[in-house]
C-alpha cells in the first residue's frame, strides 16, 4: 500500500519539512468543509432564484413594488409586504433600541454585584424563548390586552397622528411591532452590554476623576467608544426583525394592502411566506412566494454585510487607537 | 481658602444640582429598562406555565395527535416530541462534524485572507432568515422528493452550522499556542497535534456551542412548516416520511379556533421552554467547566 510508506516515512525523525499524509488529509477534509460553507451560501441564493424564476419572468422587477396578492387572477406583488416589513422592523427598532441600551447600561455600570449575574441570565433567557412561543403568547394574551386597553387609549390620546387610527382588531401591525420589539430587545441589549464592558476602565475612571457624574461619564466616554458596535448591534436586531416569520404571522392578521394605521392588520415578507406555504396551488403563486424570499434574502444579506462592515471598521479603529 | 469657596463646596449650586438630577433620572431609566425586560420574561413564562400546566398530563406526553377525533378521546403530542427528537438529532449529526471541521480549517490552516472570507460567509449564513432556509430546502429537496424528516433535519443543520462553527472557532483561538508548539516539538504531525492535543482541550467549549445551537433550533418553526409538516397521524420514527414537530404543532394549534387546541398549544410551549431552559443551563455549566479547564492547561 502506497499510503503505508508515506506514514512510515512520517514517523522517521529529523526529516525536515515535508508534506505528511495525515496533515494533507486533515487539511483537505477541513478545507472542503470550509469550501462547503461558501458553496452552501451560493446554493441558497441559486436555488431561491431558480424557484423564483417563473415569477421573475412573469412580473419582472415591478413585482417588488406592485401591491397585489391575488391568486384567483394570478396577480402578485411584494409592495404590500415590503412596506409591512420595513414599517414593523423600523418601529420595533426605534422602540427597542433605547430600552436595550438602558438595560446594557444597567448591567454593565449600575447593577449591584448580587443582581448583575441573575439579570444578565434572565435577559439571555428572553432571547432563548422560541419565536413560536412568543407568537402564541402574542396572539392569545398580548393581542386581546392591546385591543381592549392599549390600542383605544393610544387612539384617544394620539389619534391626530394617522399612525394611531381607529382600532378594531387584536391582530394588527401594532401587535406585531410589540412582539418584534420583545424579540430584538435582548439581542441588542446583550451585544451592547458586552461592548460597554469592553470600555477600558482607565477612560471611565479618568472621566469620573475629572468630576463628571456617572451619566456624563457614560454619555461622554462609554457611548462614543462603543458607537460603531452599538450601531452594528442595532442592525443585527433589525436583520432579525425583518426575517422573523412565525411570531409575526401569528399576530399581524394577514392583510394585503398598504395602510398607515398601525391598528389595521397587515403582513410582512416573511409572515406572508409562512402563512401561504399550504396554499401553493399554482406554479406562479409558489414562484411568487420564492420571489418574496429572494427579496428577503437580498435584504438580509445587505443588512448583515453592513453590520459586519461597521464591526470590522470599529475594530480596526480601536486597534489603531491602542 | 475664602469663605465663599467653602460655601460653594457645602451647598451645591444649581448647575451641579441639575447635573445630579439628570444623572439620577438617567440611572432610574436604566433600572426601569432592566426591570421591564425581567417583567416581560416573567409575564411570558408565567402565562405559559399557568396555562400549560393544567393541560400537561401523562396522556399528553405519551399519546399522539389524532385527526378528527371525538373531543373526549385523550390526545397528546407524542408524535411531535418524537419528531422533534429525530429531526434535531439528525440535524446535530449533520452540523456538528462539518462545523468543527470548518473551525479547524479556519483556526489551524487558513491564511488570514481565507479566514476572513470564511468567517464573513458564516456571518452571512447566520443572518439568512429561517423561512428563506425553509424555502431553499423546499426547492432543493421537497420539489423533487416531497416533504420528509430528512429535509427538516437538513434545514435545521444549515441553521446550526454557523452557530457551531463560530463557537468552535472562538474556543480553538483560546487554546494557547504553547500547547501546539509542544506537540509539534516532540515530533507529532500536525494532524495529531490538532485532533489529539488541541481539539480535546476545546471539547467543553464545542459541546457548549453545540448545546446552545440545539436549544436554538429545537424551537425553530418556519423551515419545518415548509419541509416537514404534512405528517401522517400517529407516532413515527421514520425520517424518510414527514415528521410532526413541537414548534409546528404549537403554530397549528395556536391558529385553531378550538380552546382545547389552545390548551394543548400552551402545554407544548411549556414543554419546549422547559427543554430549552434545561439545555441552556447545561450549556452554561459546560462553559464554566471548560473555561476552568483551559485556564488550568494554559497555566
Amino acid at each position: 500500500m502506497a499510503s503505508l510508506d508515506v506514514t512510515d516515512a512520517a514517523r522517521r525523525p529529523f526529516t525536515g519539512r515535508r508534506v505528511r499524509f495525515g496533515d494533507l488529509v486533515l487539511q483537505s477534509v477541513a478545507g472542503f468543509a470550509a469550501l462547503g460553507a461558501l458553496v452552501l451560501v451560493g446554493l441558497i441564493a441559486w436555488k431561491v432564484i431558480q424557484g423564483a424564476r417563473l415569477s421573475i419572468s412573469t412580473f419582472g422587477i415591478s413585482f417588488v413594488w406592485h401591491v397585489a396578492w391575488d391568486p384567483v387572477h394570478n396577480q402578485f406583488g411584494a409592495g404590500s409586504f415590503l412596506f409591512g416589513t420595513v414599517v414593523t422592523s423600523v418601529a420595533a427598532l426605534v422602540i427597542a433600541t433605547p430600552i436595550a441600551i438602558g438595560i446594557a447600561v444597567f448591567l454593565s455600570e449600575l447593577a449591584p454585584r448580587g443582581i448583575r449575574g441573575p439579570v444578565t441570565a434572565l435577559v439571555e433567557t428572553l432571547a432563548a424563548i422560541p419565536s413560536v412561543v412568543i407568537g402564541l403568547w402574542g396572539l392569545l394574551v398580548l393581542a386581546p390586552l392591546l385591543r381592549d386597553h392599549v390600542d383605544p387609549a393610544l387612539h384617544r390620546s394620539l389619534g391626530f397622528v394617522p399612525l394611531f387610527g381607529p382600532a378594531s382588531y387584536g391582530s394588527n401591525v401594532f401587535t406585531a411591532i410589540v412582539v418584534l420589539t420583545i424579540m430584538i430587545l435582548p439581542i441588542i441589549a446583550s451585544i451592547s452590554r458586552e461592548l460597554f464592558l469592553g470600555v477600558p476602565s482607565e477612560l471611565k475612571e479618568g472621566a469620573l476623576g475629572l468630576g463628571t457624574t456617572r451619566w456624563e461619564m457614560i454619555r461622554g466616554v462609554v457611548f462614543p467608544y462603543t458607537r460603531g458596535g452599538v450601531a452594528a448591534a442595532m442592525i443585527l436586531g433589525f436583520g432579525r426583525a425583518i426575517g422573523e416569520a412565525i411570531a409575526v404571522a401569528l399576530v399581524i392578521g394577514g392583510f394585503t394592502g398598504i395602510s398607515v394605521n398601525f391598528f389595521n392588520p397587515g403582513n410582512t415578507l416573511a409572515s406572508q411566506m409562512a402563512q401561504n406555504y399550504a396554499g401553493l396551488q399554482t406554479a406562479v403563486a409558489t414562484s411568487s412566494l420564492l420571489y418574496l424570499g429572494l427579496i428577503l434574502l437580498v435584504f438580509s444579506i445587505l443588512v448583515n454585510l453592513f453590520a459586519q462592515f461597521i464591526v470590522r471598521r470599529a475594530a480596526r479603529r480601536q486597534g489603531l487607537a491602542r | 481658602m475664602s469663605s465663599a469657596d467653602l460655601s460653594m463646596l457645602q451647598r451645591p449650586n444649581d448647575r451641579l444640582r441639575r447635573r445630579r438630577l439628570v444623572n439620577r433620572s438617567m440611572e432610574l431609566l436604566a433600572w426601569l429598562a432592566a426591570a421591564l425586560a425581567v417583567l416581560i420574561l416573567g409575564v411570558v413564562i408565567w402565562s405559559v406555565a399557568r396555562r400549560g400546566a393544567s393541560a400537561l398530563s401523562f396522556d399528553f406526553l405519551t399519546k399522539a395527535q389524532a385527526q378528527y377525533a371525538p373531543p373526549n378521546v385523550p390526545q397528546g403530542l407524542a408524535n411531535a416530541f418524537v419528531g422533534t427528537f429525530v429531526i434535531v438529532g439528525l440535524a446535530t449529526l449533520m452540523a456538528l462534524p462539518v462545523g468543527i471541521l470548518i473551525a479547524i480549517y479556519v483556526n489551524e490552516f487558513a491564511s488570514r485572507g481565507i479566514r476572513n472570507v470564511v468567517t464573513l460567509t458564516l456571518d452571512v449564513l447566520a443572518g439568512v432568515p429561517a423561512i428563506v432556509i425553509g424555502f431553499f430546502v423546499f426547492v432543493l429537496i421537497v420539489v423533487g422528493h416531497g416533504q420528509s424528516g430528512y429535509a427538516g433535519a437538513f434545514a435545521l443543520a444549515v441553521l446550526m452550522l454557523p452557530l457551531v462553527s463560530r463557537s468552535t472557532i472562538e474556543v480553538l483561538a483560546l487554546v494557547p499556542d504553547s500547547l501546539r508548539e509542544a506537540a509539534l516539538g516532540v515530533g507529532a504531525p500536525r494532524w495529531r497535534a490538532t485532533l489529539g492535543i488541541v481539539l480535546p482541550q476545546t471539547i467543553g467549549g464545542v459541546l457548549t456551542g453545540a448545546t446552545l445551537a440545539v436549544a436554538r433550533v429545537a424551537g425553530e418553526t418556519a423551515p419545518l412548516l415548509i419541509v416537514s409538516s404534512l405528517a401522517a397521524s400517529g407516532t413515527h420514527w421514520n425520517p424518510a416520511q414527514p415528521l410532526q414537530s413541537v414548534p409546528v404543532a404549537i403554530y397549528e394549534l395556536a391558529d385553531s379556533p378550538d380552546p382545547a387546541d389552545h390548551a394543548r398549544a400552551w402545554a407544548a410551549a411549556l414543554v419546549l421552554i422547559l427543554f430549552i431552559l434545561f439545555v441552556s443551563l447545561t450549556a452554561r455549566w459546560l462553559a464554566t467547566r471548560s473555561r476552568r479547564k483551559i485556564a488550568q492547561a494554559s497555566r
